[in-house]
């Protein structure tokens, strides 16, 4: 046991005091920052402005387009299309609306002169108001108070209780989780796994293996690389938590102070318009951190982020004591392992879509892919969504599931750490397995 | 007293017999030869003594008891021939963990390090990354990671390949110092050279069988030839030279080879000189190198299989 300490500790130290592992600890979570902080700078940043002129043969929206979002309406009299429309830009008009003589029962004609493309928003924001006044037009015809119509029209929203207690929750927001967790464990699997790849590799080309058995057992010096890659993950994982929470606590301090309003207020600010965005993500977010069972989500996070890495670093560890000295060996070997592991991701986009089918239900129970799909279920509520046998099974299975893989990877690694030169295949290593000791 | 005797050891690979029925001893505190051809079932031997290779059949007794990985792999010290370091770890650093995982204490390893960092006066390298390091200061600091620990049996398999002259007897000088102070050696080489010059008794395996084995002067003597070498003062006539005692092999000058005539001593040789008046200034027995041993012994095998191959095909004529 005490040789296995040590090698822990050199896998962490080394690795921990390597400058990458802060680069990547500190530039993970200014990422996430700069993800919810840059779309909020813009959307309150944007002073564009851009002038629009119109010319209304009809005469029926005079004055009609009111100013908005930095967009300004010109209502132009007396004025040719044929001859404007070549003229706009030199009068500072980003376009030209035209709208000839209509039949507001069979409107048409109504074309948008600009230079450059207007911009989906641009584009969508026009033609809707164009078709609101014609509404408007056409309701007044019919002699229908549009006021009256207002009223009449339904906005409602249902409240989806879930559970025996009732509580409140939001597919939505279990969407958003589920699939963000289901993704993380995805990455960290990935990135953690060919870490251990790439760690017993340098083991093997190094030679330093040889000298390594000679006074530790295979395995110990596997299961210490293992362990001390996982505590590094855990650590960085833990930075990342703190660091999120202390980012989200200074990150008002940078923001303009209409934003911060925003944050604050809530939904008093409705009317300023170009805020509405970011009061709508600030809701969702209260609304998030209230709907959800956020101890269930992160234990069972932890739980799955360990087991699944100790499930599939042996068998990353397997490969890594496969290769020789072409590194290209290594992607012919790993395709077995990471196949799995992108099956499973594919499974977790299509369960967090449809959280009890019977995809998402084989998916979270096979260990190959339980650590992605099950993250990707267990926001939709515990045990409403994912009954607690079906997390129980899926939780042993996995249990199970590494530590077979790991005593298969074991065997595998004892033969291939010391193998050089020769350039060894799958169905070769898996007879390995079956060797006695 | 035998520190390690191997008893009808077998390993099977899948396609060969890497060692097949392999016995001998090592004797404390000797200087052990390991020898034979690559891909003779050399560095699978030391595996299996080193505990990473368990055997298929035989025994392996260490100080008399059979061999116990867990214990006995804190006694042994082995420098593979496939040399290691972690490239990005401090030298320092590398040798005090290669240290701690052969049981010592952290202390003891620091203490160790000291003594033996002065004695090669590597001090300054203590912080530098053994990637920065020369070949010859890699395999210095290798060395010392394999004897830090004072094992009881220090395994080094082609300790000088690699070596300049200078460090190659920094480490000789070493490896007889510690055989002085008690430690057993087994030295794995082909370079045949340094095993006449450093060991006391052989083993020499070929295709996984133990060709011979024995002390390196009595493996000298049974080969001999009855060769001896013979300077004379002034040019000997063809006449004088014939007798039945021996017969020449080799003349360079005033010097020649002979070789003694079965049922003839030493002694007939030098009087056939003296009768003829011929001063004898130099006379000595060649014996075989412990190359020409290795060659002819691993050769004559060789032989053998080509010869057995040559006649299932048909003669070119």
């Amino acid at each position: 046991m005490n040789k296995i300490w040590l090698i822990i500790k050199r896998e962490f130290t080394t690795r921990v005091r390597k400058r990458s592992f802060l680069v990547v600890t500190l530039l993970v979570p200014l990422f996430f920052a700069a993800m919810v902080v840059v779309p909020i700078l813009i959307a309150t940043n944007t002073k564009e402005e851009k002038r629009i002129a119109v010319i209304d043969d009809s005469h029926l929206f005079m004055n009609r387009f009111s100013d908005d979002k930095g967009v300004y309406y010109k209502y132009l009299i007396n004025t040719s299309v044929d001859t404007f429309q070549h003229k706009y830009a030199d009068y500072g008009y980003a376009g030209l609306l035209y709208i000839p003589e209509l039949d507001i029962d069979r409107p048409g004609g109504i074309t948008y002169y600009s230079n450059a493309q207007p911009g989906l928003a641009v584009e969508s924001r026009l033609t809707r108001r164009v078709n609101n006044l014609i509404e408007e037009e056409r309701l007044k015809k019919a002699n229908i108070d549009a006021a009256q119509l207002k009223a009449v029209k339904s906005d409602i929203s249902i409240d989806f209780k879930t559970g025996e207690e009732g509580k409140k929750g939001s597919s939505a927001v279990a969407y958003g989780v589920g699939y963000a967790s289901g993704f993380i464990i995805y990455i960290i699997l990935m990135f953690f796994g060919m870490s251990v790849m790439r760690g017993v590799m340098e083991e093997k080309v190094s030679r330093i293996a040889e000298v390594m058995i000679s006074s530790v057992k295979p395995f110990q010096l596997m299961m210490g690389k293992i362990i001390g890659i996982a505590a590094v993950g855990l650590l960085q994982f833990l930075i990342w938590v703190v660091l999120i929470v202390c980012v989200q606590l200074i990150l008002p301090l940078f923001l303009p102070t209409d934003a911060v309003a925003a944050m604050s207020e809530g939904g008093a600010m409705m009317q300023s318009g170009s805020n509405a965005a970011v009061i709508e993500a600030m809701e969702k977010i209260q609304f998030v951190v209230g709907s959800i069972n956020w101890t269930v989500i992160i234990t069972c996070f932890i739980f799955y982020f360990l087991g699944g890495y100790l499930f599939y670093s042996a068998l990353f560890a397997a490969v890594g004591s496969l290769v020789n000295e072409d590194p290209t060996d290594a992607q012919a070997l790993t395709f077995p392992i990471t196949l799995p592991i992108i099956i499973g991701i594919m499974v977790m986009i299509s369960s967090v879509q449809n959280p009890t089918g019977p995809l998402a239900f084989w998916g979270s129970i096979i260990p190959f892919t339980s650590p992605m799909v099950m993250m990707a279920r267990i926001p939709y509520g515990v045990p409403g969504t994912v009954p607690y046998w079906q997390l129980g099974l899926s939780m042993s299975l996995l249990i199970l599931g590494f530590l077979f893989t790991t005593w298969m990877a074991g065997k595998i690694y004892r033969t291939g750490i010391l193998l050089y030169g020769k350039k060894i295949t799958w169905k070769e290593a898996i007879k390995w397995i079956g060797r006695k000791s | 007293m035998n520190l390690i005797e191997i008893k009808h050891l077998r390993k099977d690979y899948a396609t060969h017999k890497a060692v097949d029925d392999i016995s001998f001893v090592i004797p404390k505190g000797s200087i052990f030869g390991l020898l034979g051809p690559n891909g003779a079932g050399k560095t699978t031997l030391l595996r299996m003594i080193t505990g990473i290779f368990y055997p298929d059949q035989g025994e392996i007794l260490f100080n008399g008891r059979p061999f116990d990985a867990r214990t006995d792999i804190h006694s042994i010290g082995y420098m593979p021939e496939e040399r290691g370091l972690y490239k990005k770890m401090k030298v320092g650093e590398q040798t005090l963990y290669l240290a701690q995982l052969k049981g010592m204490s952290e202390k003891d390893a620091k203490d160790k390090i000291k003594y033996w960092f002065d004695k090669f006066e590597i001090n300054n390298w203590y912080n530098k990354k053994v990637e920065e390091l020369s070949k010859g200061m890699h395999q210095k600091v290798q060395f010392i990671s394999t004897i830090m620990h004072s094992p009881q049996l220090l395994i080094l398999d082609e300790p000088f390949s690699g070596l300049d002259p200078i460090n190659a007897n920094l480490i000789k000088q070493e490896i007889f110092d510690l055989s002085k102070n008690g430690t057993t050696i087994i030295f794995s080489t082909h370079r045949m050279e340094q095993v006449e010059e450093i060991c006391d008794r052989i083993v020499l395996v070929n295709q996984g069988k133990k060709l011979l084995d024995g002390e390196v002067k009595q493996i000298k003597q049974s080969f001999k030839q009855h060769l001896f070498r013979i300077e004379v003062g002034v040019m000997p006539n063809f006449a004088q030279m014939a007798t039945y005692h021996f017969s020449i092999i080799k003349q360079e000058g005033l010097a020649y080879t002979v070789k003694l005539s079965e049922g003839s001593t030493t002694n007939d040789i030098l009087m056939h000189f003296i009768r003829h008046e011929i001063p004898v200034t130099f006379f000595q027995e060649i014996l075989p190198s412990i190359n020409e041993v290795f060659i002819q012994q691993v050769t004559s095998i060789a032989n053998e299989t080509i010869g057995i191959t040559n006649e299932s095909q048909p003669a070119y004529s």
